[in-house]
């Protein structure tokens, strides 16, 4: 605004009046999401410049509204789903984290920590306490604690259901703490409306979402607001507070790596740029060392801070700056002279030292390389080739550019010049968030997964940007329309100059020519810009809303489809399944299912499954990929060794549903011939064209195996509609090839309503095998019968002297 | 770290560090004296432990690594606190005060011994 802009050196205090009347007219504006975006620049006072109380005050509440209306539009666009749907738990990995919440709240913390969850990885189970980032249940059985405490009594489910929205009001508030630390209190606002509202945050937080990211990109900008924060100062207090925040962060998400290597780099590049200070040795020793034990806390994290490779550039750049704070000690003391003698010593001798234990830990074994995952993180090949795993997880694709312009919107425009500010008038924690961009858009690139924590720097640097632009054009624009204010006392102007630096479009005419060459904008090419911004930031705000509710809130567990008319069908397949499996089975039946089904069958069924979406196991995976991909006879012995009942398969040829396991398979296979190449071949499923097709065409190891046969059992009998042959599976478009099927050691339980998920148990072995084949036929079939050689006369036997009666004859008396 | 320079050897270095000692000794406060000798104090109880676990075996790992980065995180604070109340660095700590140097120094020792503690086992 016109305050605080240009003129913050040189605005007098005394002239607030205007300053007041305008901050008066914008808290009306600020009502929704758009107008709070759009008002958060004017809004954003100067800072310091207030020396009045007054102007202070009216700052203060005017950041304070902005803020709580941002937490309010974030929180209500979350609410999609729930309003659609129900306060339902989506997708899921949320199943999972719902379900040890609950036992969490049921149980109490110890047990949790302890449990042993022997439904899971059948017959392996898991350690739940050891292999989980407890920081989200943590955070929503305390919640659920403290409302019961106070005797507002709400089901650990809605806790879990609104726990996303809720942060994201908090990851709100701390992009703004971080922005005013970089930038200044109006391109605050500004950030904490648009992380309030940008989809690409939204996507991992819309209520029902119960995931760690909801929490952990708060965790995440807190940190880096007290870290920025303790760069600033130096004092050990936010340091220590920075640590507590990145405790929280590594108790809450695997993504705290990210924190573990940005800081350091950011230290490291610091000495680069010869912009050591004792303040950075503070905050970043006392970081190193307070954070590492803190970080071992967690027991899913254990040793790997010293004992991986990706948490070893923080140890080394831990190292350099003891010596390089060391050298510095020293150099402060000594002769130029001196000093040389006794840097070129230290440096080769702990250079090398460093070097050779390096190696020799890595060689013994003590410093694992690093995992696969990272790997793909620079080589993004790599998991196609070695871990097909890794690559068959959809969010870890490569990003498409559609998604960073879908996710971010004009933020992906803006935010290239705002980095370019940062850049421009460069200090310490600006190298921080320029570093924070360059890696961050890196990330996102190679992983879809990681748009997540691009985001918030997007956020960030647009708003930067967006502040920047409005200081510039919006200021000057209100210094042309303070005039009509005072447009009666148009003459007064020339009596008082004093008065007249506040006011361009009067000054320009009168007093100073500096003023026109320095910005020789007019008033109308301001007013445009101005407009041409509100407008982006306008359409930004009806796109978020857009994408928010056509994109990324439908939970998955329930879909909706449209008729024509306009009206929706539910199709709730999905529980009616679990709830049939939930009803209908033994409470200790094993179910198998591809490794996405897992959690949701262990959260909504309660049933052991062996594979779920801890992917943790690969040969485990393999073996039901292999089982999926066999033909019948063999995947029975696969899931006779495994002790299965049930198998549960999603299908999608009815209703058209894409994500279902046919189209998945592809993948099974690979993943069971990574295992076992001798018996999955990937190259028998296609036809000798490489084409994988399900219909007549498709090659007959697809057409036969226990995928391809639970599918599409009995389908063939099913027809659609008229135009369509029966059989036509409406997801891939192809009437399908084998429309024969029978099964020996498998029948169909239950499939649910819409066919989505189909349920088959597992027969056990028959009393008495059964031939499946006729007993063998032999060419030598006795024409007549066994006839005892001893006598020649080929005559039936006979007894001596029988009566020999004929039917309606007297008998011969003579005879008797 | 100062071992490991003076350990150089050298005819040169000797009388470097010969001369750093001798200015050392004339023109650091009192204070700072006292806060190094805890300093070289807690940094031999470190690397007494480094030698241990060298010689003997890490064992109970946890309970080796609390030790140690018990010691350096003693030490690192300790090397902050030094730096805060040092009057040469005044200019980089505004609104720093010894006193307030002290308190973070008590505070963040709480905060890492209670980690300590719970992580020795």
């Amino acid at each position: 605004m016109a305050e605080h802009s240009a003129p913050d050196h040189r605005h007098k205090p005394a002239n607030s009046a205007g300053s007041l009347a305008l901050g008066n007219s914008r808290p009306g504006t600020g009502s929704g999401s758009a107008a709070a975006a759009a008002g958060g620049p004017p809004a954003g006072g100067g800072g310091l410049s207030g020396g009045l109380s007054q102007p202070a005050g009216w700052q203060s509440l005017l950041s304070f509204t902005i803020l709580f209306l941002a937490w309010l539009a974030g929180f209500s666009s979350r609410l999609f789903a729930v309003i659609r749907f129900e306060s339902i738990i989506h997708e899921f990995d949320p199943w999972f984290n719902y379900r040890s919440t609950h036992h969490l709240a049921s149980h109490g913390f110890y047990e949790f920590l302890n449990w042993f969850d022997e439904r899971a990885w059948y017959p392996l189970g898991r350690i739940v306490g050891g292999t989980v980032y407890p920081g989200l249940m943590v955070t929503a059985g305390l919640i659920h604690w403290i409302l019961n405490m106070l005797n507002i009594t709400v089901h650990i489910r809605d806790v879990c259901v609104f726990l996303a929205p809720v942060f994201s009001g908090l990851t709100s508030i701390s992009t703004f703490l971080l922005t005013r630390e970089l930038w200044n209190q109006g391109a605050g606002l500004l950030a904490a409306c648009f992380i309030a509202i940008v989809p690409g945050y939204i996507s991992r937080s819309v209520a029902g979402s119960f995931d760690n990211e909801g929490i952990a990109i708060f965790a995440l900008q807190f940190t880096y607001y007290l870290w920025v924060k303790s760069v600033k100062t130096g004092s050990v207090f936010w340091t220590i507070c920075c640590c507590l925040s990145y405790f929280y962060m590594v108790s809450a998400w695997g993504g705290y790596v990210f924190i573990i290597n940005l800081i350091p780099l950011h230290v490291f590049v610091l000495l680069l740029m010869q912009r050591y200070s004792r303040r950075v040795y503070i905050a970043y020793s006392t970081f190193y060392i307070v954070g590492l034990i803190l970080s071992m806390q967690i027991p899913f994290v254990g040793f790997q801070p010293i004992r991986t490779s990706e948490h070893m550039a923080a140890a080394g750049v831990f190292a350099l700056l003891q010596a390089y704070a060391f050298l510095q000690y020293l150099r402060d003391r000594l002769t130029k002279q001196e000093f040389q003698t006794l840097f070129f010593l230290g440096v080769s001798l702990a250079a090398g030292v460093v070097f050779l234990s390096v190696i020799y830990l890595t060689y013994t074994g003590y410093i694992a390389p690093w995992s696969g995952r990272f790997y793909s993180l620079w080589d993004t090949g790599y998991a196609k080739i070695h871990i097909p795993i890794i690559a068959s997880v959809s969010e870890h694709q490569p990003t498409t550019w559609v998604s960073f312009f879908f996710d971010l919107h004009i933020l992906v425009c803006t935010f290239p010049a705002g980095l370019w500010f940062c850049i421009k008038n460069i200090n310490d924690e600006r190298v921080f968030v320029a570093l924070y961009a360059i890696s961050a858009v890196y990330f996102a690139g190679v992983m879809v997964r990681l748009m997540l924590t691009l985001t918030p720097v997007v956020c960030m640097l647009s708003a930067i940007a967006f502040s920047n632009v409005f200081e510039h054009y919006l200021g000057d624009d209100m210094k042309r329309e303070n005039p009509p204010i005072e447009d009666s006392s148009d003459e007064d102007d020339k009596r008082n100059p004093g008065n007249l630096y506040d006011k361009a479009g009067k000054v320009r005419k009168h007093v100073s020519e500096q003023e026109k060459t320095e910005e020789g904008l007019g008033p109308n090419i301001k007013s445009i810009v101005t407009m041409l911004m509100l407008m982006l930031l306008m359409m930004f705000a009806v796109h978020c809303t857009w994408v928010t509710s056509n994109a990324y809130s439908s939970p998955s567990v329930v879909l909706a489809s449209y008729n024509h008319d306009g009206t929706r069908n539910i199709l709730d397949d999905f529980r009616e399944a679990y709830y049939w499996l939930r009803q209908n089975t033994d409470e200790h039946a094993r179910v198998m299912s591809w490794w996405d089904y897992g959690y949701q069958i262990a959260g909504m069924a309660n049933r052991t499954t062996l594979v779920d979406n801890n992917t943790w196991n690969n040969s485990h995976i393999a073996l039901v990929g292999k089982a999926m991909s066999s033909n019948e006879t063999a995947a029975y012995e696969i899931m006779r060794s495994l002790d299965v009942d049930y198998v549960l398969i999603i299908f999608g040829g009815v209703i058209g549903y894409s994500g279902d396991d046919i189209n998945k398979f592809l993948w099974m296979v690979r993943i069971a011939e990574g295992e076992h190449p001798k018996d999955i071949r990937e190259s028998d499923y296609f036809t000798p064209q490489g084409e994988f097709r399900v219909d007549k065409a498709g090659s007959p190891t697809l057409l036969n195996c226990l995928m391809y046969k639970m599918s599409y059992y009995r389908f063939g009998e099913m027809q659609l509609d008229f135009r369509t042959p029966p059989g036509f599976d409406r997801t891939r478009n192809a009437e399908i090839g084998n429309k024969d099927i029978k099964f020996k050691h498998l029948e169909e339980a239950f499939t649910s309503e819409h066919w989505l998920v189909r349920i088959y148990k597992v027969k056990e072995l028959d009393n008495r095998e059964t031939l499946d084949h006729k007993p063998r036929v032999t060419n030598v079939l006795p024409k007549q019968k066994y006839l005892s050689k001893k006598t020649a006369k080929r005559k039936r036997g006979y007894i001596k002297n029988k009566l020999i009666l004929k039917k309606g004859k007297r008998p011969n008396r003579k005879t008797v | 770290m100062s071992g490991a320079a003076a350990a150089g050897g050298g005819g040169s270095v000797g009388s470097v560090v010969r001369r750093f000692l001798a200015e050392y000794s004339s023109g650091t406060a009192s204070r700072l004296k006292v806060l190094d000798a805890y300093l070289l104090y807690v940094l031999l109880s470190g690397a007494l432990q480094f030698g241990y676990c060298l010689g003997v075996g890490t064992f109970p790992f946890n309970s080796f690594l609390s030790g140690f980065i018990s010691a350096v995180g003693s030490f690192i604070l300790g090397v902050c606190l030094r730096i805060q109340i040092n009057p040469q660095n005044k200019g980089d700590f505004q609104g720093i005060s010894p006193e307030r140097a002290f308190a973070d120094f008590l505070f963040a020792s709480t905060i890492l011994h209670l980690v300590v503690i719970n992580f020795v086992g």
